[in-house]
């Protein structure tokens, strides 16, 4: 843990920084929620939105850009999907557990070894085939509610599943599928700005496909599904991927 | 600060009453207390600290001060090397020198000083023979710093790294030296340099009397001590937007360009921390330095101090 700043502290230069340090910055260290919690105030969550928005259109590699304005911005979303996962009881039990889906956690040999439709294998085969690792989600640093900081940490864990059920794979044009079903589903505001925005970067081609069918299928899925954070993936890997697309209410991809 | 009161729920933190019950934590941490930012650390914990924050944003770096001070610091920096005003065979020890941004300033003014010299060579060669002005060339060529050097010395690998790169960039390929060494304790024999330069790194020094001890040390009699660093603003309107600034905007740059916000917070703590102009005038003079002065720019922002070894 980080150590807490003196009051009293021997060293202190004079008057005026003694006074800043109860001001404003004396809190830094105090009220950590969670490891990697860093507080902000309202104006700096205000800025780090806005710079984290431009970064995130001007280099689209910065995922940590991605992250920082998902939670700079989601003060009304995220309560309002941890009340949706409050009151089911399957999203209750993830609140209390607290999983989390890590190369850790996960035994990927018996995965592996499951058979082909079952949600366990295809979600491996999606980590194999796209060369990606539920390692790499960044951990929340800027919300301030603890129970908040697991739920955008779970709904980032869950991404993966999201494009494994969707049927999409990582490039530009998936990940914007993926966001247009997550935007719908969530309300998080990123969400919606990178589904808005993230067709930039693509071809004429792929913006057609687009708009005439993944997006409408996208958008149709979202509205229908049930919430995707309510769903305790960890205990329904032997689960066929098209009962678990029934189930939550996604329709089949074109 | 009572100015600030209707802007203050804005920019407070949230959980302002968590504040009230904690306390410092000391531990069983060995050795001298020190501050790291606000932070209280033992001199070793400090030191490592720092390096770390500097490993971080080494390849950043220059990015970073552009967009804090808006290039303001490239000004800074012009107005110490031409109070420096080196001729050319000056030897230059530039300390926590890291990126170069000083070394490379020092060189250009003393190419364009040195080039001023040959032209007024040249106007009183004009009644020698053509033969014997093209030879004087060829000497001259050789020596487009005559003789000035740069020892650009930095405890820090990565920063020297990014200096190397970028002298290499700029096509600064003569009279630069680069070493890894310890402001507290440097690799160098007593007497050794013209002008000893510390710019914007002697705030990230543990041992401050130490430095500038080592500083009194390696200068030539007749040397010159110079420090540029950011000091205190006394003006109480300026200091609250300066503040404001350094508190609220200057960490979100840091997470936005270089995705680092807590090296940007210790950044602006170390700044509240330094001591003011006069106190590091007599930390400067206790060092055994004489006609010991500052300049302040931009109303305390930043100061000069400058001292003799006389």
């Amino acid at each position: 843990g980080r150590t807490c700043v003196s009051r009293s502290e021997p060293r202190a230069r004079d008057g005026h920084s003694e006074e800043e340090e109860e001001e404003e910055e004396a809190e830094e260290g105090c009220y950590q929620l969670y490891p990697g919690h860093i507080p902000t105030s309202p104006l700096q969550k205000a800025l780090l939105a806005a710079g984290s928005a431009v970064m995130a259109l001007y280099d689209p590699y910065r995922h940590d850009m991605v992250a920082v304005l998902g939670e700079t911005t989601g003060c009304l979303a995220l309560p309002n999907l941890r009340d949706k996962m409050k009151h089911h009881p399957e999203g209750y039990r993830i609140l209390q557990e607290r999983p989390r889906i890590r190369l850790s956690t996960l035994d990927m040999t018996r995965l592996r070894g499951l058979p082909d439709g079952t949600l366990g294998r295809e979600y491996v085969r999606f980590l194999e085939d796209n060369k990606v690792s539920p390692d790499t989600r960044m951990p929340p640093k800027f919300v301030d509610d603890e129970e908040l900081a697991y739920v955008i940490q779970r709904y980032r864990e869950v991404h993966d599943m999201m494009h494994t059920l969707l049927g999409m794979p990582t490039n530009m044009l998936g990940e914007v599928v993926v966001k247009w079903f997550e935007a719908v589903q969530t309300g998080l505001p990123m969400c919606v700005l990178g589904a808005a925005f993230g067709p930039i970067h693509l071809s004429a081609r792929k913006l057609q496909v687009l708009a005439t069918e993944l997006i409408p299928w996208a958008i149709r899925s979202g509205l229908n599904a049930s919430c995707i954070l309510n769903v305790y993936y960890e205990q329904r890997w032997e689960q066929s991927v098209e009962s678990l697309r029934e189930e939550i209410g996604i329709f089949p991809p074109p | 600060a009572a100015g600030l009161c209707p802007a203050r729920a804005l920019l407070a933190r949230p959980g302002a009453a968590l504040r009230a019950l904690c306390g410092s934590v000391r531990g069983l941490a060995a050795g001298p207390e020190m501050h790291f930012g606000f932070q209280t650390v033992t001199e070793a914990e400090r030191r490592e600290k720092i390096y770390q924050v500097f490993e971080s944003v080494a390849k950043k770096y220059d990015v970073m001060n552009d967009s804090m001070t808006l290039g303001i610091h490239r000004v800074w920096k012009d107005i110490l090397v031409r109070k420096m005003n080196p001729s050319p065979g000056t030897l230059l020890l530039d300390v926590a020198g890291g990126t170069g941004d000083i070394a490379f300033r020092f060189i250009n003014y003393v190419r364009s000083v040195r080039e001023r010299q040959l032209q007024r060579k040249l106007r009183h060669h004009q009644n020698l023979s053509w033969q014997e002005i093209a030879e004087s060339y060829q000497e001259d060529k050789s020596k487009s710093l005559g003789d000035s050097q740069v020892v650009v010395c930095d405890i820090n690998k990565e920063m020297l790294k990014v200096g190397k790169q970028k002298a290499q960039h700029l096509g600064y390929t003569e009279g630069l030296s680069w070493v890894l060494g310890n402001a507290e304790e440097l690799p160098f024999d007593d007497d050794k340099f013209d002008v000893y330069t510390i710019a914007f790194g002697i705030r990230n020094v543990t041992r401050i009397d130490l430095a500038l001890q080592e500083a009194y040390r390696v200068l030539k009699p007749g040397g010159r001590f110079l420090c540029l660093e950011f000091s205190h603003v006394s003006n109480p309107l300026l200091s609250s937007l300066y503040d404001l600034y350094s508190f609220q905007v200057i960490p979100v740059l840091g997470e936005v360009i270089a995705g680092d916000w807590k090296s940007y917070q210790y950044l602006v703590e170390s700044i509240r921390r330094f001591p003011p102009q006069e106190e590091l005038k007599a930390m400067i003079e206790d060092a055994g330095f004489l006609k010991v002065d500052y300049q302040n720019l931009n109303s305390g922002i930043v100061a000069i101090h400058s001292g003799f070894k006389l």
